[in-house]
């Protein structure tokens, strides 16, 4: 049964699927990877996630703006999402922190938004169907047929090359907090504001490099160890930074990848990747560590997965290596290891924001590896 | 790491009868883990004195104990049945007591049993204050949390109380150290305040000392659930707002699942301090509830407590998510770990996973005052509740609207009609939280409020506050414009009922709701998933909204559909929930697909495991029509079962029929014929049965009328009641001109009168009609006498003082009530035996109260029996196979069958200031089963699993009505034969002494202190000097003199917790089980046991 709605907002999806609801945020018309996140707190965390670029984001938590926009959650310095697709949609905010709504906010940011009744029925097609290409129209002046030719026509997910887009222009640094212990070459291929804060917490002084930096850039600051950030985009298309990350590991650096980074690191070992019917993206997904048996509630958004062996270790140009954690709702791969040389990585957020802190240790084992004589710069060299 | 095979059977211990705070949440959690330790193939010893309970049939445990919860009972069993471990985090705070209490008696170490899923260290962490304390400290110090215990500081002078409360900043919470029952306990708001609280506080403490602590009313209050597996392995199944604010308890507050009001970075803090707290406690494995307040101008957060097991509102939280916490800590106690463990509901995932909701979820408190007259209402840390509904929506305003209109009671839903009153009275009354506080924030919201003004008055979260404004808004543009499909469905998106819509726009509800249907305006059935449907649900728990799709499966399997009980209340509760529970189980088994419909989150019905499909859903007509349209249009209904939840859905009947749905069972108009007292009447009169002569009056004059023509003593009451609410028994003229005048002002509706049968002994019998063959469950004799509530009186089953003559008399009456009445299925009768004329009181004919404790008392299961009557099988057919006895029946047990006796439980201890004792309407809340051999030790278990364990030696205080005092003699005199020594007031010393048994005279109240400062009797109570009393209540209510005097003995014997026996009946009784007691005879026995006797 469909039932009429109020609102004069439409989102179409590739397939011809259509819902109805109330416009908010800024006005116009939006396209992007339509895709639904399952986290029931930290949607201003979301917003600003660098990997959620040109992706239309649903969340199917019912109320979304209850608690305002405040200025110190943010991830990066903008809102990234290409729309912003809410059941209902908060008036008052309510936070002792918060500075202004989230309706005002999408507004003064350029972002289309909907608020819909059927966020549930569009999680249900997308989990049954795939992610798929969508448009937000605020005030649709066409018929429908017409807005989904539009859609059909707005660029893919697959071959997207997008974390040149969303990377800074210029490299930065975060310095340590209380004394240095490391210098870390962070390669920001859309990187969260968490992830320098966490490691310098642990005395790291990051060095954020832009996404085209090549292994010369990254060994130029000879660091103790090498980041690969999350991002958006089709891992297939970034053969540059697979191009510096190989250059890295030849040089025999500590790396540690997150997110984007674990598939960067999955292609530099010769491995595939592949696109996920319809991805994870939320706060409670549990992820296995192969080697304890112990789960962690992880934070995730990812659309793109390595395709690796998980019954056990296997061949790459560095040494063996294997599959360290995985997914137990799917089986999906969520972190590889170098068995020989000091280089992991993981598919979700252990530096979470939004989502549980539990994978945080995974920072502490960077820097333990940093830390290593056999790896430590000016150790043995493998 | 996995399941353990080096334990194979294992105790569990339930939580005893219904009390306030302690409900039926916890039958659920210990069903869950009887069927979970059961499949996974250990031996279940249960420990439970409620006989109400699903968890005390005798399939769910290999040998289930229907006996007090004491440690010395307990033992027994434990010695008995030898178990390898004991699982105590599932019976509430009575089976963690318990544990503990053998665990310090040395008993688990003797017996060699092993504490499993809770730690006896963790246990005491998590209560002692002070240890919780610096564990909170700790973790926020190692952890770099926010978190904190609220500050204090202990002062002995007036001076430190000034400095410390200037650090501590107005207003301070005062408590005076060592004082009894929180004695001198205040908020200072000022200097002034503090000088005067302060003051007499460190007088009254014996170590003139002051705790101040910090004030944190006001602040905004969260729960999370978690749990945790051997492995270390930690998940958060649920985060709970309550929208009330600190200072009212969680059980008293309406809350909401998720949390609405926290940013990630506060819900992780929130999570991370969790976590760390169960890990430095010690929790091992199972599930845990942790307790926040934060300061709603500054985050600061305050972690007030943690329970280490299972609660209220984990029963909640696993409603609210799909995510079966009790079920998951059973098997976490046997070994394994969160990831060996598959949802339920999804199937393909593990349980070891954090549910994400797409919907909003609503739990509303109700309360029963109108039962108290003259208890404190406001809602203060003391919870008094005496049940719940939840609601599930896809908003929050959609699930508020809907968890009120759960309630069932009048006045609980927003209301748009009439006058709200003056917004600064509103305002004024927000200010203390109460019973409805909601409605009259509504109200004032009518009147013109600003969401500044209510945030001020009640320091709810501004985010709901203007929640409560859109929906006022919502209702007035509701009450404009066009009534089309856009503006019904609005509405129904915002959880307008039809009733609410017919209400604003001033039409009849069914045009409302003809009008919603022919505009196709209808609800689809979303499924509570655990996921937020990222993944496919397998189990269909759905729950009602007016999204795009619906969820509802197909299938070619006739259905029925079974309506429940809806939120607890007194005079409905989990009994009813049983009777529900058991015809689903029986219906399946059957063939049938059994779908329940109900709303109270705490029940064994609303588990997605029970039926197979739950929906949770008001039990309102609209609700329920929707609920069968939707089956309807998922395939064939074979009927509606209406008899088996109580009054609520009896009372949809005859409309549900109307709409043409097929109610199963006895029919409408049957139903109608027993309850319409005309009707009643001529059906007795045609089957030859006497009833006390009554009449019906509506005014003074008239009820004078039918009195003197009757004669007094009369029982009074409004003539359409439940529970008894409103009934009274008037002995003269002055107070039946009273009790009218009362009446008349609270409703427009007649006042039956009833001559009042003095003395009789009342009959309570449940039986079972095919329409051809009664079946006679059992017969229970009340041991107080006719007048007092069948559901406050204790009963003894089979009856101690009938005959076979008797029961023959009673068969007959029954089986012409049923073939009057047209019953087909359960029938419950009430008799009263006066002069030896059997009096028919009134007959029910649906489920009743008792069915579950004569279907424990007699080994028959006969809600499951009634299912299958009611879809049409003959009780010769059910004999035949097996579910009922070949020949005889609960009129015919044996004469060496044990005795069961069913005592009440009442929550005076909640209600400070309410007389204890007994009448007309009902108040108990719950109840227990004493079986035995005999009488008196039967009696005696089931005083000892309600009130405590009757006294064996001490000092018995009497003091007794003139009508009681020639029935008093013989028990009080083996009272002081047992060695008692008698103290008694002086007429009832006088008649005492002049019958040989030695009373030492005390004085009265209202004697005062003597001349010689000898004490009163209550101030002897007071201070622990009596270990039993007996005092009969006379003279009228709101009388000086004998009757407060009554009153306040018994006050002084409810706050010290002595037993105290209030009629003469209960007095005989009591003496049996002392006797008993003393003799050294109480047993235990199994139930499996006791139906190898009674049925071979």
């Amino acid at each position: 049964m469909t039932l009429a709605t109020t609102g004069s907002a439409v989102l179409v999806l590739e397939d011809g699927r259509v819902f109805h609801g109330a416009a908010y945020g800024a006005e116009g018309e939006t396209f992007g990877e339509m895709v639904f996140n399952t986290g029931m707190t930290g949607y201003q965390e979301t917003l600003t996630d660098p990997s959620y670029h040109r992706q239309i984001v649903a969340m199917t938590a019912p109320h979304i703006g209850n608690t305002g926009v405040n200025d110190e959650d943010p991830e990066s310095s903008r809102v990234w999402v290409a729309g912003y697709v809410v059941r209902q949609l908060a008036r008052v905010p309510s936070n002792w922190r918060s500075r202004r709504s989230l309706d005002e906010e999408l507004r003064r940011q350029g972002v289309v938004g909907i608020a819909m009744p059927g966020t549930r029925a569009l999680t249900r097609h997308l989990r049954e169907r795939g992610a798929m290409r969508a448009g937000v129209f605020t005030a649709p002046t066409a018929p429908v047929e017409e807005l989904v030719e539009r859609v059909l026509a707005s660029p893919s997910m697959i071959g997207a090359d997008l974390a040149k887009q969303v990377s800074t222009a210029e490299p930065y640094v975060v310095p340590a907090r209380g004394d240095k212990r490391f210098t870390v070459a962070a390669v920001d291929l859309g990187i969260k504001a968490m992830t320098p804060r966490l490691l310098a917490e642990r005395g790291c002084e990051v060095h954020v490099l832009p996404a085209g930096a090549t292994a010369a850039d990254i060994l130029a600051l000879d660091p103790d160890g090498v980041f690969l950030s999350n991002g958006p985009g089709d891992p297939a298309t970034a053969d540059y930074a697979v191009e510096a990350l190989t250059g890295v590991l030849e040089a025999g650096r500590p790396v540690f990848g997150i997110c984007f980074g674990n598939q960067i690191l999955g292609r530099a070992l010769g491995l595939g990747t592949y696109k996920l019917r319809y991805g994870h993206r939320g706060v409670n997904q549990p992820v296995q560590d192969r080697r304890t048996g112990k789960v962690d509630i992880s934070a995730h958004n990812h659309g793109f997965a390595v395709d690796a062996p998980v019954d056990g270790p296997f061949d790459t140009p560095y040494g063996r290596a294997e599959v360290s954690h995985v997914n137990l709702n799917d089986g999906c791969v969520e972190g590889l290891r170098l068995l020989d040389r000091p280089a992991f990585s993981v598919q979700y957020h252990p530096e979470a924001a939004a989502g549980p802190h539990d994978a945080a240790g995974l920072f502490d084992e960077f820097c333990a590896l940093m830390a290593r004589p056999d790896t430590k710069k000016g150790g043995t060299r493998v | 790491m996995s399941k353990r095979t080096d334990i194979s059977s294992i105790m569990v211990i339930g939580s005893g009868p219904i009390v306030i705070g302690q409900a039926c949440e916890f039958d659920y959690s210990g069903t869950q883990a009887c069927r979970v330790l059961r499949a996974e193939g250990y031996r279940v010893i249960l420990v439970n004195s409620n006989p109400a309970t699903i968890m005390t049939d005798p399939e769910f445990a290999d040998a289930t104990y229907v006996e007090p919860i004491t440690p010395g009972i307990v033992e027994q069993i434990i010695a008995k049945e030898r178990p390898d471990a004991l699982l105590p985090t599932l019976g509430g705070q009575t089976a963690l007591n318990t544990a503990v209490a053998l665990h310090e008696a040395g008993v688990l170490e003797r017996y060699g049993v092993e504490l499993i899923g809770a730690d006896i260290d963790a246990i005491q962490a998590g209560e002692n204050r002070e240890l919780f304390k610096r564990i909170v400290a700790k973790v926020a110090e190692e952890h770099g949390l926010n978190a904190e215990s609220a500050r204090s500081a202990i002062c002995h002078t007036i001076d430190e109380c000034l400095a410390a409360a200037a650090d501590l900043g107005y207003p301070v919470v005062v408590r005076p150290s060592f004082t009894m029952g929180g004695a001198g306990s205040g908020f200072a708001y000022d200097e002034a305040d503090l000088r005067r609280i302060a003051g007499a506080g460190l007088d009254a403490s014996p170590t003139t000392e002051v705790l101040l602590e910090e004030s944190i009313l006001g602040w905004k209050e969260y729960e999370l659930e978690v749990m945790r597996d051997r492995a270390d392995n930690v998940v958060i199944v649920c985060s709970i707002e309550n929208i009330d604010p600190m200072g009212v308890h969680t059980g008293d507050s309406v809350t909401v699942a998720p949390a609405m009001t926290l940013t990630d970075r506060e819900y992780q803090n929130m999570r991370d301090v969790a976590i760390a707290v169960i890990r430095e406690v010690g929790v091992d494995t199972g599930g845990c509830n942790i307790q926040f307040a934060v300061d709603p101008r500054t985050g600061r957060m305050i972690v007030i407590e943690m329970n280490p097991r299972v609660s209220r509102s984990s029963a909640l939280a696993s409603k609210a998510t799909g995510f079966p916490i009790a079920k998951i800590a059973a098997k976490l106690a046997v070994g394994y770990t969160l990831d060996q463990i598959p949802n339920d509901i999804t199937r393909e995932t593990p349980a070891s996973f954090e549910p994400s909701l797409d919907y909003v979820v609503v739990k509303v408190p109700r309360f029963a005052f109108d039962k108290f007259p003259g208890a404190d209402q406001t809602l203060t840390t003391h919870m008094k509740s005496v049940g719940e509904a939840m609601a599930i929506g896809r908003s929050f305003p959609e699930a508020l609207q809907k968890a009120l209109r759960s309630l069932e009671k009048k006045g609980s839903s927003f209301s748009w009609t009439g006058d709200p009153g003056g917004k600064d009275e509103l305002l004024a009354a927000c200010r203390k939280p109460h019973d409805g506080r909601l409605r009259t924030m509504q109200q004032a919201i009518r009147a013109g409020a600003t969401l500044e003004e209510l945030y001020e008055a009640t320091s709810v979260d501004p985010w709901f506050l203007d929640q409560l404004l859109f929906i006022d808004e919502e209702a007035r543009a509701l009450a404009e414009g066009e009534l089309g499909a856009e503006a019904l469905l609005r509405a129904k998106r915002n959880g307008f009922s039809d009733a609410q819509i017919a209400e604003i726009r001033g039409l009849p509800e069914p045009g409302v709701r003809e009008l919603r249907h022919r505009l196709g305006v209808r609800p689809v059935y979303n499924t509570v998933d655990t996921c937020a449907a990222e993944f496919a649900a397998k189990t269909p728990y759905l729950y009602s909204t007016y999204d795009e799709e619906t969820e509802v499966p197909g299938g070619d399997r006739p259905k029925v559909i079974i309506l429940g009980s809806g939120p607890n209340r007194i005079g409905q509760g989990i009994e009813f929930d049983y009777a529900c529970v058991h015809a689903s189980f029986e219906l399946a088994a059957a063939g049938y697909e059994t779908v329940m419909v109900n709303c109270n989150p705490e029940t064994v019905s609303t588990d997605y495991d029970t039926s197979d499909r739950l929906y949770f859903e008001p039990l309102t007509l609209e609700d329920v029509l929707e609920v069968v349209h939707a089956e309807q249009q998922a395939g064939p209904v074979a009927g509606v079962i209406v008899q088996l939840g109580g009054q609520t859905p009896l009372g949809l009947a005859q409309a549900l029929k109307d709409a043409g749905v097929p109610v199963v069972g006895t029919s409408p108009e049957s139903i109608h014929l027993a309850e319409e007292r005309g009707a009643f009447g001529r059906v007795l009169a045609e089957a030859g049965l006497p009833a006390p002569r009554h009449g019906t009056a509506v005014t003074v004059a008239e009820a004078r009328v039918i009195a003197d023509e009757i004669g007094y003593p009369v029982l009074v009451r409004p003539s359409y009641v439940l529970g008894g609410a409103g009934m009274a028994i008037v002995y003269d003229e002055g107070t039946l001109d009273a009790y009218m005048e009362r009446a008349g002002a609270a409703s427009d509706h007649p006042v039956l009168v009833d001559k009042f049968l003095d003395e009789a002994i009342e009959i309570d019998v449940d039986a079972l009609f095919d329409g051809e063959e009664l079946y006679l469950g059992g017969v229970m004799e009340h041991i107080e006498e006719a007048g007092i509530h069948s559901g406050d009186s204790a009963c003894a089953l089979p009856p101690i003082t009938l005959g076979g003559f008797d029961i023959k008399r009673i068969r007959a009456a029954t089986e012409a009530i049923a073939r009057g009445v047209g019953v087909r299925g359960l029938l419950n009768v009430q008799y009263a035996m006066s002069a030896n004329i059997l009096y028919v009181l009134e007959a029910n004919p649906r489920a009743s109260r008792t069915v579950p404790f004569v279907s424990k008392a007699t080994a028959v299961p006969l809600a499951k029996a009634a299912a299958r009557v009611m879809m049409g099988e003959t009780i010769a057919a059910l004999r035949a196979e097996g579910m009922l006895p070949a020949t005889g029946d609960g009129g015919t047990l044996p004469l060496d069958a044990p005795i069961a006796v069913k005592e009440a439980v009442l929550p005076f201890n909640r209600f400070r200031g309410v007389d204890i004792v007994l009448g007309p309407e009902m108040r108990s809340t719950g109840e227990v089963m004493g079986i035995d051999e005999v009488f008196g030790t039967a009696y005696a278990k089931s005083q000892s699993a309600s009130y405590g364990s009757l006294p064996t030696k001490g000092r018995a205080f009497v003091s007794v009505a003139n009508r009681d005092k020639r029935a008093m003699i013989f028990p009080v005199k083996a009272l002081a034969d047992l060695g008692f020594e008698i103290l008694a007031t002086e007429g009832t010393a006088e008649v005492l002494r002049r019958n040989g048994v030695h009373a030492k005279i005390v004085r009265k109240q209202s004697d005062g202190v003597g001349t010689d400062g000898e004490p009163t009797i209550v101030t002897r109570i007071l201070d622990g000097e009596v270990d039993l009393i007996v005092n009969t209540p006379f003279g009228s209510p709101g009388q000086s003199g004998p009757r407060l005097d009554g009153y306040e003995i018994r006050t002084a014997a409810v706050l010290r917790g002595i037993p105290c026996v209030t009629t003469v009946q209960g007095l005989g009784a009591a003496v049996q089980g002392i006797q008993a007691v003393a003799a050294g005879s109480v047993g235990v026995r199994s139930l499996q046991e006791h139906a190898q006797r009674l049925r071979g």
